[in-house]
């Protein structure tokens, strides 16, 4: 079994995006969001604005096509929506659902 | 959450008070019916951070409701020629070099009904009405071939033949024969690169031709592509004089078979350059019918206007810069529209695109349901931020197609983010008039000189010879600019005279770019040289001082003053400004220093006379110092661990009496409207303005 990309243990890096996903990051923090936004870890993952103020989650499909978007939740932020997709990715590479207090 | 049921364009993206406006729409909603209204645009959508938009609607002979329908798009480029009489036995030849061979059926040359295609296989074929004899050997990928087909109607024999030109790695030849259908003749127009279909053209090819030629016993021509370059022509070059043209502006001045890397500028030896590149998503012309004409009222402000289309779901802004009326009184100062930069990133899709496109970024791509409609149509053409279908950049933005950026909404960028400096005059009161980059193009290259101020708003990255003159020119004058963005006066672009509303862009040898120009192709089909600026010897920084250094767009910063800022020649800008720290705030990114930044360089052309006021700090690990500053890989090279990754405010003076003040940063102008307008930001560019109004001279110091 391979071991993860991502130290699940590492709740503070997690805690340090959550409070600010834009800007200044921590080296360690920076080299964790550099794994979960290459190309095989970011799930084609994008934000989606479908109304003003609102946002959802959205998949890039092959060749540019219309993207997927998930409807299930929909964000007041860009921030709120960062968190998601930090959550998702999270949850993939780290084998476990992220559960910060 | 619904995307637009309708979309247009509009004939030119600039007009004036009194000029007649066509409005071509395209209907998408099943129930065909749409609102139009003109509308001055004053702010757009700015985030929270902002006022968010404002719109005042204008009346005039467009609004109300309208019936319409949807309008097809003819995308993709062929070469056609239309005289070609009936034809016995026909011979064809050419020179192929596929990019998407095995992607469907790509026609080579087509007359009718008997067709030399590339078939499903990616082998060639001779069709004659449906029925095919193929070589059954796909052609490879990027490599020259000379194709042969024969077909004679009186027998129905017919010969296909493809043979690898010479090189290190040839492939075999591949050829087969028999017989086709009797008593079908070829007939015009030839279509080279397509063929005919009911509906238009169809069967687009993707690569490289050349010297395609057709013998018939009553006919012959021989086309020459390396005759016509920059021109919308193909010249028959056996002396016949079987003219053709080009449709939808494919790649003209590309390497051809004979290139061999000896030759550079094609001007110097044509032969090289023998190619036509075609693709099946070139667009140059939508070719919609006017569904709309109306006439600009004679009193109307300059400005930032919309034609603003409604059906389902959001609004479609078809945005155009009305600028004033040739030989009427001017404002004091004008606002040069970015409208060349906004065509270079009209209907940008890769951010739509699978990829690692957030590692650039620093955050998730954003888009809204706009941009979405255009993913859902990729008739509209791409950006010269994309790349065709077979990998090659898009190397032409065209004005004749719906322009999916040319909006007050949507992505905080270009044309929505440069309406904050639109709503900061009007909040200050300040009058202006607003010109266009378009226009100083194409109509007038004086447009500059009435003003005593001219100010940019937050990104004028592409520009041209002629524009980039006329700035010089008005500097020269004694003119007074406010370079108020970042990564301006970066690429060269070019005005292709065979196509109005064209432009072409070579992204050659250097840069931070989204694709890179092919060997051999760094010369615009005009002859001009291509590339950065910078590159080709005319740097921004000797223009305004300061060049592009890095980009990130997580978040913005704000600016800390210098010693130099306390010189006596720059206390007019600091007047009521205690502050040494600015711009910590904005709606975009919460800072006045962010998404693209510029700093003074010296030893890029910088004026040494020049006063650094004010460099921003703290950038995030987002930003990267561009590329073109390094010679070989790095560490250190983002924003907080490299000192040259700052965003410079530049002040100097011009040997003529005038100056220039340089902000450094796109996100800049998202910061004027902070607290109701009364912040350090806005400050700064008041007392700015009010002296660069005052026509006392500035002295050199």
């Amino acid at each position: 079994m391979s071991l993860p990309a991502i130290d699940p243990r590492r709740l503070d890096l997690a805690a340090e995006f959550r409070a600010r996903p834009f800007g200044r990051h921590s080296p360690e923090l920076q080299a964790l969001l550099d794994i979960m936004r290459r190309a095989e870890n970011c799930q084609d993952l994008l934000l989606v604005s479908v109304a003003r103020g609102r946002w959802v989650l959205g998949e890039r499909q092959p060749d540019g096509k219309p993207p997927r978007l998930f409807h299930a939740q929909v964000f007041e932020s860009r921030e709120a929506g960062e968190w998601a997709a930090f959550r998702r990715r999270w949850q993939t590479l780290a084998g476990r659902e992220l559960e910060l207090p | 959450m619904k995307t637009p049921g309708v979309v247009g364009y509009l004939d030119s993206l600039y007009a004036s008070p009194g000029d007649d406006v066509t409005v071509r729409v395209s209907v998408l909603d099943p129930a065909r019916r749409y609102r139009a209204e003109l509308v001055r645009l004053i702010c757009g959508e700015t985030g929270p951070g902002g006022p968010g938009p404002k719109e005042e609607p204008i009346p005039s002979g467009l609004a109300g409701e309208h019936e319409g329908r949807e309008q097809p798009v003819p995308i993709g480029s062929y070469a056609i020629v239309d005289d070609i009489p009936p034809l016995d036995t026909v011979e064809l030849s050419l020179l192929v070099w596929p990019t998407l061979p095995g992607r469907g059926t790509q026609a080579l040359m087509a007359l009718g009904p008997v067709r030399l295609v590339l078939d499903d296989a990616g082998a060639v074929a001779i069709v004659v009405d449906g029925e095919a004899i193929s070589t059954r050997t796909p052609l490879r990928r990027r490599a020259w071939y000379r194709v042969e087909a024969r077909y004679d109607p009186a027998t129905g024999s017919a010969s296909i033949r493809s043979t690898s030109l010479p090189g290190p790695h040839m492939d075999r030849i591949a050829e087969a024969d028999g017989k086709l259908r009797t008593g079908v003749r070829g007939t015009g127009p030839l279509l080279i690169a397509a063929a005919a279909g009911p509906d238009g053209a169809t069967d687009h090819f993707n690569g490289k031709l050349e010297a395609p030629a057709l013998r018939s016993s009553n006919l012959m021509a021989e086309w020459d592509f390396s005759r016509g370059i920059g021109a919308a022509r193909v010249e028959d070059g056996s002396g016949h004089g079987l003219h053709g043209r080009t449709v939808n502006a494919p790649k003209r001045a590309v390497t051809g078979a004979r290139w061999d890397g000896s030759v550079h500028d094609w001007r110097s030896d044509p032969s090289h350059y023998g190619a036509i590149h075609f693709h099946a998503d070139d667009l140059y012309d939508a070719g919609w019918e006017a569904s709309l004409r109306f006439r600009l009222p004679e009193i109307l402000r300059s400005g930032y206007y919309a034609v603003k289309l409604q059906a389902s779901g959001p609004p479609f802004h078809v945005g155009f810069i009305v600028s004033p009326k040739r030989g009427s009184p001017r404002a004091q100062v004008a606002v040069l529209a970015s409208t060349v930069t906004y065509l270079a990133y009209a209907n940008y899709r890769r951010r739509m695109s699978p990829g690692p496109f957030e590692l650039t970024m620093g955050a998730l791509p954003t888009v809204d349901m706009t941009d979405v409609l255009l993913a859902e149509h990729p008739e509209f053409g791409s950006s010269t931020y994309d790349l065709h279908k077979d990998g090659f950049g898009v190397g032409h933005a065209s004005a004749r197609r719906p322009l999916f950026n040319m909006r007050p909404t949507g992505r905080f960028w270009n044309f929505a983010m440069d309406l904050c400096l639109i709503d900061w005059l009007e909040a200050q009161g300040i009058a202006y008039d607003v010109i266009s980059e378009h226009e100083l193009q194409e109509r007038d290259g004086e447009l500059l000189t009435p003003y005593r101020v001219v100010l940019t708003p937050s990104h004028p990255e592409y520009f041209s010879l002629e524009m980039l003159t006329a700035l010089e020119a008005y500097l020269g004058a004694g003119g007074r600019f406010m370079y108020l963005g970042g990564n301006g006066f970066y690429w060269r672009v070019s005005f292709d005279p065979a196509h109005p509303g064209l432009i072409e862009l070579r992204r050659a040898e250097d840069g931070t770019r989204a694709w890179a120009e092919q060997p051999g192709q760094y010369y615009h089909a005009t002859g001009e040289y291509g590339g950065l600026w910078r590159r080709i010897g005319r740097p921004p920084n000797a223009l305004v001082g300061i060049g592009f250094i890095a980009q990130g767009f997580d978040a913005s910063t704000y600016y800390r003053r210098t010693l130099a800022s306390r010189d006596p020649r720059a206390a007019f800008l600091f007047s009521g400004i205690e502050e040494d720290v600015i711009g910590d705030f904005g709606a975009w990114g919460g800072g006045a220093a962010g998404l693209e930044i510029d700093c003074y360089d010296a030893s890029l052309g910088s004026p040494p006379h020049a006063l650094v006021v004010a460099s921003s700090e703290d950038h995030s690990n987002a930003f990267l110092l561009v590329n073109e500053e390094m010679l070989s890989n790095s560490r250190g090279v983002d924003g907080t661990l490299n000192s040259r990754i700052k965003a410079d405010i530049v002040f100097f003076e011009t040997p003529a009496g005038g100056a220039v003040l340089s902000t450094g940063s796109i996100a800049f102008v998202a910061s004027l409207a902070q607290d109701s307008y009364g912040n350090n930001i806005s400050r700064l560019i008041r007392n700015a303005l009010d002296r660069f109004l005052d026509p006392a001279p500035f002295k050199l110091p």
